[in-house]
């Protein structure tokens, strides 16, 4: 073998696209969306350089979500058999909440639908994965039907910046609009309130939070706008 | 590629839009167009206008045709009524079905299939203005929009077509160039790995001039690539 190669390409926080070659040198570990090809590290997608010592992360920018155990989620009833419901969570992925995860007590033959019918909303935890089919649990007492209100849609790597450090952002998101909030890891808002303006309010913050991902002072931003109105 | 042109296509080495043998028409990128997609871009080379939308990965319908260990790819190539000279009837032509079949073969190189088990990804492809190499234009705009979706790709693939008229091997044929030409080769490449995903030919080529227009679609595909990137990044200074 001839001499070792070892070179990095990029830089911390540097943004790189598909293809791009990062690293050379099998000293190099590629992480998150990065893959080896032969010697060199190349980026599989659009995204952010994270570099820790001999690792080379490429975080992705454009994301749609994918579902692991833990998550946190709602979903919307779309059937269900003697078994238990299937749910759609906005991926192409089945999810299935089985009848004894469904709830703590004890569920009658022909009541299924006392607990949840189709097309109601369901906050749920995934608690795992089995041959492509993900399991979710309702069984916690946190986990319930979601009663009839607005469902949002956002992207699920907003999430984070719509939840706010501790929570600060939701909970302003609560108190100010005085509305009941949702949040599913899936990127499912769901808004509940008796006043539909108020609903209408929490859409528009998280629109303004989604176009200003970046700034700093949001949860002010959002607490002004939410406030002004009232 | 039928007739003869009145005016000679190639003066002095210089074409009729002014352009060098080896020189490409002016690019623009731009990507995330189409709010509903899940990605999208646009790409335009020269006066052609490529517009792409990727859906997916998503459920495949019908069922049957899922495939259990990869993406199903799937391409809807189209040019609109008002792209041509004379209109072009909508719907879908045998001319589209071929262009949508290599399309899918020239992305599904690039695609890592195997990371979407038995979904679908469905790209649509509009071409709003038509002035020949409308099947390279549509590619780099689909390749935009598949890493505009945040699908994992190999690498970007970067389409061009090179071909001859007035004896002259030229790059990035124009209308003029592909009616009255001789031959036209659209080739698609991932530049980074140095990787052919289509070959396309029509007309007659000598080896040695097969190999000539090889040579120069290789050396102007990492300047397609720059376009594309920048337009993934950000970048306004989209130059040639």
């Amino acid at each position: 073998m001839n001499k070792m190669v070892k070179k990095l390409h990029v830089k911390d926080n540097d943004i790189v696209v598909p293809g791009q070659l990062l690293a050379e040198g099998m000293s190099y570990i590629p992480s998150g969306k990065a893959i080896r090809d032969g010697e060199s590290i190349t980026s599989t997608v659009v995204g952010k350089i994270s570099n820790k010592g001999h690792v080379v992360k490429v975080v992705p920018i454009f994301e749609k979500y994918a579902p692991k155990q833990g998550d946190k989620i709602i979903g919307k009833v779309v059937s269900m058999n003697n078994y238990g419901w299937t749910l759609d969570i906005g991926v192409p992925v089945k999810c299935e909440l089985d009848l004894r995860e469904g709830s703590q007590s004890f569920i009658e033959t022909g009541k299924m639908s006392q607990f949840f019918a189709v097309g109601d909303l369901v906050f749920v935890e995934i608690i795992g994965n089995r041959n492509g089919t993900f399991k979710v649990s309702a069984k916690d007492r946190l986990y319930r039907k979601l009663p009839s209100g607005h469902l949002i849609n956002v992207d699920s790597g907003l999430i984070p910046r719509i939840i706010g450090k501790q929570g600060s952002m939701i909970n302003t998101l609560k108190d100010e609009s005085g509305c009941n909030v949702v949040i599913g890891q899936n990127g499912y808002v769901y808004v509940h309130c008796d006043n539909t303006e108020n609903v209408f309010k929490v859409q528009e913050a998280i629109k303004l939070i989604e176009s200003n991902t970046k700034s700093s002072g949001l949860t002010e931003k959002v607490k002004k706008m939410l406030g002004g109105k009232k | 590629m039928a007739g003869k042109s009145d005016t000679p296509l190639v003066v002095k080495g210089k074409r009729i839009d002014g352009r060098k043998a080896n020189e490409l028409r002016k690019m623009t990128a731009e990507v995330g167009i189409i709010p509903q997609a899940d990605g999208s871009a646009r790409f335009t080379m020269g006066e052609t206008v490529a517009i792409a939308g990727v859906y997916g990965p998503k459920e495949v319908l019908p069922k049957h045709q899922t495939k259990d260990d990869r993406a199903l790819i799937r391409v809807y190539y189209s040019m609109l009524p008002f792209s041509t000279t004379d209109r072009c009837r909508p719907g879908p032509s045998r001319r589209s079905k071929e262009i949508s079949k290599v399309m899918i073969d020239a992305l599904e190189a690039a695609v890592i299939t195997e990371k979407y088990p038995a979904t679908a990804i469905e790209i649509h492809v509009q071409i709003l203005n038509a002035n020949a190499g409308t099947r390279t234009a549509a590619i780099n705009a689909a390749s935009l929009a598949l890493a505009n979706a945040g699908i994992e790709m190999r690498d970007l693939v970067c389409a061009v077509a090179a071909g001859k008229a007035d004896d002259t091997v030229l790059l990035d044929l124009f209308q003029p160039e592909d009616n009255f030409g001789q031959a036209d080769l659209p080739i698609a490449v991932m530049p980074n790995r140095n990787e052919i995903t289509l070959v396309q030919m029509d007309g007659d080529l000598s080896s040695k001039e097969f190999d000539e227009s090889m040579k120069l679609v290789m050396d102007s595909a990492m300047e397609i690539y720059e376009v594309q990137k920048n337009a993934l990044i950000g970048k306004k200074e989209n130059k040639k």
